[in-house]
Formats: structure tokens, sequence, C-alpha cells
């Protein structure tokens, strides 16, 4: 195993090829939970979690049905429904081994099965065929990438909360001109790690 | 807790109060004098040339900032200084020779996007000087990386192009630098006195300083920010700038080259963008640091002081989170006291 090859494509979806502010993936989430620290953290975590673990069904389906069986060209639909299915699962199973967990992140569930980052990753790795141990990387990377953004961006709109913005760009708007100026921010790390 | 005596939280004397005489206003325009220095060396250095794009920045900021106040029925704020600091630091940070276009529209994603709409000083997130900046380099590649030579004539018409140092330490290595510049001497005595390719008015070294013990005499700025943030670029630059092994790297090219005096002392201090605990600002001067060499050093651009400081700006709200304040005159608690 190559440990340098994981820590570089851990760091390069968490920084410097960040979903959310080089390629503007996942943004309904994004601005959606990130109102609020308490629920970007909660989000982090969930959307973390889930994200690892279907990234490691979907390489699973991939490598030993799909590929096998020449099906690689459904592998969008494929992806989509291992997710859902997952989510779905996770849901239930949730609700009735751990109810204080479910209430503490079952909200974010449902949300997460429509975002695009959690469809993105499967999709990338099967394209760039990543081994499992990279893939799995590489989904922790976004993860935490996703995370981190989540986090700045609730502390930024927590500390706006109290700033005189014009009334036209209160809430949403303003949100989205953060987001263009941090990933204006985020063009610094290009270059740094090429894969 | 409760069997001991209850200390008051907080002290407040009657009145009369004393009256600080300290306004934004006067902080703002000592910033301003104190980049006076740096100022006329690069209209030394880059002759008139220097004086039209700077003044360009300064006027169109101030403009922007009050024709936004007037139209929206507010009170203008240009008396302050801000607006004039903007566009000060905005025009010290390009090239020597751009056209017309540039300055202002920097000025305007500056004044308006990155300070006026997040509801003006106080408030915004990012250094809007360095939005400024940024936005250029991104929209404008090329005519941001014409770079002239410093010819310290007043009246240069024709100003020959060449590659700032740090362009040529990312080209060339450390060999080729030191030969362009004769020896190491002259190379360190050029970059300390400024006379090299580079922003207007980043390259004066030694003018920046000037500027700076100033505000820090005056205690406008404190320790903690510049000096954790040279601190870790010059301990990465002897670690890892090497060409020959760890820890063989020249920390004071590092240090004297790019816009990092200009940075650390003028832009990361800037007390609305930074965090405003001590702890915090550390943390922060260390992050510019670090990511100051990350993309020196690895990195697709050149110099990293901007982007540096850019994105630790990202963070001070969260680091200022994390790191809490004690309580003023809060005494720290033991932890077998607690129940």
């Amino acid at each position: 195993m190559d440990w340098t090859k994981l820590f570089e494509l851990v760091v390069s979806s968490a920084l410097i090829n960040n979903f959310v502010f080089t390629m503007f993936l996942g943004l309904c989430i994004f601005f959606g939970v990130s109102k609020k620290m308490e629920t970007a953290v909660g989000m982090s975590i969930t959307f973390t979690m889930v994200m690892v673990v279907s990234a490691a069904l979907s390489w699973v389906v991939y490598q030993f049905i799909m590929k096998p069986l020449d099906l690689t060209f459904l592998k969008i639909i494929v992806f989509i429904g291992i997710v859902a299915a997952f989510v779905q699962s996770a849901d239930t199973i949730m609700k009735k081994v751990s109810p204080s967990l479910y209430y503490k992140l079952g909200v974010y569930l449902a949300l997460i099965t429509t975002n695009c980052i959690i469809i993105a990753v499967p999709l990338k790795n099967a394209g760039e065929h990543y081994n499992f141990f990279e893939s799995m990387a590489f989904a922790l990377g976004s993860g935490i990438g996703f995370g981190l953004a989540l986090i700045i961006m609730a502390s930024i709109r927590e500390k706006l909360e109290v700033a005189d913005v014009p009334a036209p760009f209160r809430g949403l708007p303003i949100s989205f001109i953060i987001a263009g100026l941090i990933a204006l921010a985020f063009t610094g790390f290009s270059g740094l790690i090429t894969l | 807790m409760a069997t001991e005596a209850k200390t008051p939280e907080l002290i407040v004397s009657v009145s009369p109060h004393v009256r600080g005489d300290e306004t934004v206003g006067r902080i703002m325009w000592t910033v301003n004098l104190s980049l006076l220095p740096a100022f006329i060396m690069s209209v030394y250095y880059f002759g008139p040339l220097a004086a039209y794009v700077t003044g360009l920045c300064i006027v169109t900021s101030v403009l922007f900032e009050h024709f936004y106040q007037v139209s929206l029925k507010k009170k203008s704020t240009i008396g302050d200084g801000s607006a004039f600091l903007t566009g000060l630091l905005l025009g010290l940070n390009l090239p020597p020779s751009v056209p017309f276009y540039i300055p202002v529209v920097g000025s305007l994603v500056a004044i308006i996007i990155t300070k006026l709409l997040f509801g003006g000083l106080g408030y915004n997130i990012f250094n809007p000087a360095l939005i400024g900046r940024a936005f250029l380099l991104i929209s404008f590649p090329k005519l941001m990386t014409i770079w002239s030579e410093p010819t310290a004539q007043f009246v240069a018409l024709d100003a020959k192009t060449t590659a700032t140092p740090l362009g040529i330490l990312k080209e060339g290595g450390i060999a080729k630098l030191v030969e362009v510049f004769g020896d190491k001497t002259d190379l360190y005595m050029n970059l300390l006195m400024g006379s090299r390719a580079g922003s207007l008015g980043e390259t004066s070294v030694i003018a920046l300083l000037i500027g700076a013990a100033l505000l820090m005499y005056r205690g406008y700025i404190t320790w903690h920010i510049p000096f954790s943030f040279l601190a870790t670029v010059g301990v990465m630059a002897w670690a890892l700038g090497g060409d020959s092994g760890f820890f063989t790297g020249d920390p004071l090219i590092h240090l004297l080259s790019g816009g990092l005096i200009l940075g650390a002392f003028f832009m990361a201090t800037d007390y609305v963008t930074c965090p405003s605990i001590r702890k915090g600002q550390i943390i922060f001067g260390i992050g510019c640091g670090a990511i100051t060499m990350m993309i020196r050093l690895k990195g697709g651009f050149p110099e990293g002081v901007m982007f540096a400081i850019l994105l630790m700006n990202c963070f001070a709200p969260l680091i200022d989170r994390s790191v809490k304040a004690r309580m003023f005159g809060a005494i720290k608690e033991k932890k077998e006291q607690k129940k």
C-alpha cells in the first residue's frame, strides 16, 4: 500500500480540490445547513460516515458485479440506488438501535441522499480506477473537506448575524458571495498536489 | 465554589470615566502614515507610474465608498480613512505597469463587494485590499504579473520587464537568483533596500519596517501575528526550502522577498479580519506562515502571502470560537476544585 498516495488523496480532496470551493458541488446542503454551527457539525459527521460507507459499497458493487457483467454504463443509476438504499436502511436501523443518535443525526440522513458529492465520489472512484484503499481515502477526504467547508461557513455566517448587511443581500445572497470569496482564496492551493 | 466568598465578576467604577482619545479614524490615518515610507520608496524605484497607480486606487476606493453610502442614504464614512487605507494597500500590491482599469476594478471589488456588502467597516470577513488583488490576479493573470525592473531614476519612461526574486527562485533555483543579483551580500542588500522587481509597495523591506515600528510603538499592532507569521516562514524555509535535503534552506531570502513583510505587518494584522484573542492570533500567524511556505515551495503560484492571509481570514471566526477568551480578571480554576 502506498501511504504517500493515500495521504495525498486525503489532503487533496479535503483542501486542494475541495468539492464545495473548487467544483461547487453539494451547494444545496452547504447553504441549507450552514446557518448554525450545531447543525453544521452534525451534518459534517453524518456526511463523512455516509460518504465512506456508500463509497465502499459502490466500489464493491462496481468491481465485482458491474465490471464482470459489463454493466459499467449503468453506474449512475446503480450508484444512486446504492446510496439511497444504504441511507434508507441506515435511517431505519438507527431508529431502532439507537434512538438518541437518530434524533441527533437522523434529520440529516434524508438530506444526504440528494447531495451531489455523494454521487460524485463513487463516479470519480470508478473513473480514476482507484483501488479499494484509494477509494476510501478519497471518500474520507471528500467528507472531511465538505465538513470543513460547512464549519467555516457556519462560523462566518454566525458572525454575520449582527452585521448591517443591506436588506436585499441578507441571508442566502450574502452567503453566495462569501462562498465565492472563499473559493477565490482557495485558488491559492491550486497546483499544490497534482495527482 | 459556594463556600467561598463571592468575588465580583466585573468591576465598573462610578463615573467619571476617562475617555480615551483613540478613534477608528486616528488609527486608520496613522496606519496610512506608516505606509508613507514604503510609498516614497516605490516612487523612487518605479517612477511616477507608482504614484499614479496608487493614487488611482485611493481615489476610486474613496469615491466608491462615498457614492455607495450616499446612494443608500447612509452616513458617508470616508473620513475615517479606512477606504483610503484599502486603496493605498491595494495600490501598493499592484505591479507598476498596469492599465488604468485594473485599479478601478480592484477598488470596486475591494470596497463594494468585500467590505460594504458585508455591512461596512468592522464586519468584513476578508481583507478588502487582498480580495481586490486576488480577484485581479485570477481575472487578469497576464497583466498582473508584468514586473518592471527598479530603475531608481525619477523619470523612467521605458521600464524593462523582469521576474521577481521569488519567480526566479521558482524557475531556476537559488543559484540562478544569486547569479542575477551578483553575489549573496548584494542579493540581501537589494532585497532589504527594495531594489528588485515586485509589487509597488512590497519591495522595500526597510521602509516597511520603519512603518511597522511606528505602529508597534503606538500599540496599534502587537507582536503576536507578525512574529509568529515570520517565524513560521523562517523555520519552514530553513527546514524544507533547501536543495540538498532538510535544514539547508536559506530563510533570509524567503523572509525578505515577496510581500511577506507588507503582509505580515500591515495586512494580516487588520483588526477586523484576524482573531481578536491573543492565543488565536498566534495560531492565525502560524497558519499564515505555513500556507505561505507551502504555496511558495510546492504550489502553482510563486508567491503565497496573499492567499495565505485570505485563507486564514476564512478560518478567523472559527479560531475565535474555539479559543475562548478567559473572562477578564478570572483566575484559572484548578481541576480538583471543580465539584
